[in-house]
């Protein structure tokens, strides 16, 4: 009964998504305020048939209903309480509706900031993102009920499910999916600004400070989800990467770009009125990609280990639906976008010419890891043999991109807008300069190594670092006060992150030392000056599965270090999964699994044992860029009402005559 | 033109110019990392030159595969029906590897004819078969059904 409940709650969703479509974009049309309030209480109706969709999936995992054929065939009963929940997303079916909902949160939460008291977004406006966001919804929900339905019943009911993919029952798999979503749905958000903008047919500086909160959360989510990810990746996997240029990869990927781009033109537009159409162009593509990237994954047109579903069907309804969104609000922008074209012209050398090239780089490198994604299925539709592009391929351009972003990032905070002189900028930096070439070169003789990659990415990694730490202190003195805005402060940390990264990357990628070995009990093997003594396995049982355990003592300089339990383990349904043993540090990963046993007389089996150095610091520099967006979206700014904003205007004209705006 | 026009002329140039430089190395480094997938029959007729990188698909063959005792060495025949292909790897196997499972081997012929592989994928899940294997298989008139036969088992 339970399941039928959520099937029509999910139907009357789908409604209530049409009326939150139809109702206030006539509403804005006609200025009628009846029919934009309708689309609020739509929008609010459908977020809670949604949730309650939503809550009846999770019950029916938690209570093992077995007569639903999606819990079927992603649960059974001796699943622990922890991965039922994260089984609701666990495959095709569930993961839509999770994008679904998410889409509802975001919707329900900018109607209710944009329809505040005092809130400065003027009511026609507000009445077409809640539009625009009904009709994206409409037509996922078309796509749930129709083709990924998660409350069709399994009859008669089975005694028992099959299982959860083994790959997803992992504590990093629970929050994984949803704060990637929260990502690429909160694009939908900027997409909608953007189209309300597109059709009210007026676009002004005050545009960008409402959408620009929006889209720093979506990104913030979104470097989270993304990092997140590949940190389960290199954990859960066996083998050790942290990135793999997988489509499904790239597919989270390329919004990221694209979203990072469109943070750095709305700057522009923000504080010189420049860079509109690109602005609405990049808030377009952004959300496009995430489609796209809905596609890649769920369409099983791509071979990955991410692409757990295939059915044609759905391929095409979401290819039918790309070619309307994309298509349609192309078409609105070219229809549209000339005559909005506007804003302050710039000097060669400025902040907005850097930001001009930070945003032909991101662009670029966006085109580049679309065509690689696609090429495969384009050469395969046009029946020009199964092609797969290599790994070097996305590695090597991506760091010829990039290399150039590194280096300007720090001259972009120094430089002024509108004009400013190469030779100025130059000279601030000077000491940061000097100190990373120190440490490229301390580096150099540490490691012993003169292997230019690493190099490179240290002392670029401590160029971002420097570079923006000086700028820090720099502003704090010229204002004589021990803080720094919030925007400020949240570019100089989001940029010390970058650093951070690239630090990480590089000195993963190329200092790691990797062993593939045979090993039976008692043998040791040095890596990297630490000593791998195995102990032999045990049998052990879990849960859900048994598994064969390893045990390794691990010492240095005949100092013990630590001990290590690798494991690989047999699921309910014979999936064999290798669970790796990780010794984390702040410098250095320490990482053994298991591959397959070579014989079973003498117990001996291929082992992976790896010394990772630095490779935290990927992480950390991508919580640091997640803050800072998390940061620069707080600035007061944002959070302005329209009384506030006025007194703020009348202050501002009384103390007008010195100040100068940065 | 005015000096304005000229100016944003110049600009725009040389993003056209950027760009296309970039489109150029882009479409070189594609061609130089393209993969072609290629199956025992098309190996059978010498369609790869050896030392040429290419992804060999198939099933491994029941009985085929042999362990090395001292190192990671393994040896094992890839098969499409009518034709096999001896594989060497020096390295772990995946988790899903086993006889008669469709795997796909990264690497390249040698002069023998042997194919020495430098990756070998095998997708984590039980009834996965990789699209182009079974796009091969059905060529040669093998079918997929006793692959998925597992799939049976579900509920």
């Amino acid at each position: 009964m339970n399941a039928e409940l959520g099937q029509l709650a999910l139907i009357l969703g789908l409604l209530l998504a049409f009326a939150q479509f139809v109702f206030p974009i006539i509403g804005a049309w006609r200025g009628n305020s009846t029919f934009m309030a309708m689309g609020r209480s739509a929008a609010y109706g459908q977020f809670v048939f949604v949730s309650f969709a939503f809550v009846i999936l999770t019950y029916a995992f938690i209570a093992q209903d077995f007569s639903v054929s999606y819990v079927a065939y992603n649960s059974n009963s001796q699943l622990p309480m922890l991965y039922r929940f994260s089984a609701v997303w666990g495959a095709h079916e569930g993961s839509l509706l999770l994008w679904v909902f998410i889409l509802n949160i975001w919707t329900v939460t900018v109607t209710a900031v944009s329809s505040r008291k005092g809130s400065v977004l003027p009511p026609e406006f507000s009445a077409r993102v809640t539009a625009v966001l009904g009709l994206i919804s409409f037509g996922f929900m078309l796509f749930v009920i129709f083709t990924s339905n998660p409350f069709d019943r399994f009859l008669p009911s089975p005694l028992e499910g099959a299982d959860l993919n083994p790959l997803l029952q992992d504590p990093g798999l629970i929050i994984h999916p949803p704060m990637l979503y929260m990502g690429y749905v909160g694009f939908a958000v900027a997409f909608a600004f953007a189209i309300a903008a597109l059709l009210g047919g007026r676009i002004d500086r005050e545009w960008v400070r409402w959408t620009r909160p929006w889209t720093l959360l979506a990104w913030s989510f979104l470097t989270f989800g993304i990092a997140l990810g590949s940190w389960w990746a290199y954990y859960e996997l066996g083998w050790g990467g942290w990135w793999f240029w997988d489509p499904v990869e790239n597919a989270s990927f390329m919004p990221w770009l694209a979203g990072t781009a469109l943070l750095h033109a709305q700057s522009v537009t923000e504080k010189r009125g420049a860079f509109i159409g690109w602005t609405l162009l990049l808030s377009i593509s952004a959300f496009s990609l995430s489609l796209l990237g809905t596609f890649l994954v769920r369409s099983g047109v791509i071979t990955s280990v991410h692409a757990f579903a295939s059915d044609p069907t759905r391929g095409v309804f979401i290819l039918a639906y790309l070619g309307v969104v994309i298509g349609g609000s192309l078409a609105l922008y070219a229809f549209r976008a000339p005559k909005m074209i506007t804003g302050g012209g710039f000097a060669w050398f400025s902040r907005e010419s850097l930001i001009l090239i930070n945003n032909l780089l991101l662009t670029v490198a966006v085109g580049m890891v679309l065509l690689g994604t696609l090429y495969p299925i384009i050469a395969d539709a046009f029946g020009m043999g199964k092609i797969s592009v290599g790994p070097p391929y996305f590695g090597s351009l991506f760091i010829m991109l990039m290399a150039p972003l590194m280096m300007i990032i720090p001259l972009g905070a120094y430089s002024r807008w509108k004009q400013d002189q190469i030779g100025r900028v130059a000279s601030q930096l000077i000491l940061p300069l000097v100190i990373s070439a120190v440490v490229a070169a301390l580096a150099a003789w540490m490691l012993s190594t003169g292997n230019l990659r690493t190099l490179t990415g240290v002392f670029a990694g401590c160029w971002l670092i420097t570079g923006s730490l000086s700028y820090a202190i720099q502003r704090i003195r010229r204002q004589k006060r021990n803080s720094l805005p919030r925007s400020e402060f949240a570019m100089i940390l989001a940029h010390m992150g970058v650093g951070v990264f690239v630090i990480g990357v590089s000195m993963v990628e190329t200092t790691s030392t990797e062993k593939h070995i045979p090993m039976g009990p008692g043998d040791t093997f040095t890596v990297a000056a630490y000593e791998f003594e195995f102990k032999g396995t045990e049998h052990v049982e879990g849960p859900n599965f048994s598994a064969e355990r390893g045990t390794f003592m691990v010492s240095k300089n005949g100092k013990h270090v630590t001990a290590l339990f690798p494991e690989k383990r047999r699921y309910r349904k014979g999936q064999v999964m290798t669970e790796a043993a990780l010794d984390p540090g702040f410098t250095r990963d320490l990482y053994v699994s298991l591959g397959d046993p070579l014989d079973n007389i003498n117990q001996r089996w291929a082992v992976r044992i790896y010394e990772k150095p630095f490779i935290r610091w990927i992480w950390l520099g991508t919580l640091m860029m997640t803050f800072g967006g998390l940061i620069a979206m707080s600035d007061r700014r944002y959070r302005m009402t329209a009384r506030a904003k006025e007194k703020t205007r009348l202050m501002a004209e009384k103390t007008s005559a010195s100040e100068v705006t940065a | 033109m005015t000096p304005t026009r000229k100016k944003r002329m110049t600009v725009v140039l040389l993003i056209l110019l950027g760009v296309g430089i970039a489109a150029a190395i882009a479409m070189t480094a594609l061609q130089e990392n393209l993969l072609y997938f290629v199956s025992p029959s098309d190996v059978a007729a010498d369609k790869m030159p050896a030392g040429r990188q290419f992804r060999l698909g198939g099933l491994v063959k029941d009985g085929s595969v042999v362990r090395a005792n001292e190192s990671l060495e393994i040896h094992f025949v890839v098969t499409d029906g009518p034709e096999d292909v001896a594989v060497v790897f020096n390295d772990i196997l995946p988790d899903l590897f086993r006889e008669g499972q469709g795997i796909i081997a990264i690497g390249a012929l040698d002069t023998a004819g042997v194919f020495q592989a430098d990756e070998v994928l095998a997708k984590h899940d039980e009834e996965y078969m990789p699209p182009e294997v079974a796009d091969a298989l059905e060529k040669t008139g093998h079918t997929v059904a006793d692959q998925n036969a597992a799939a049976e088992n579900k509920p």
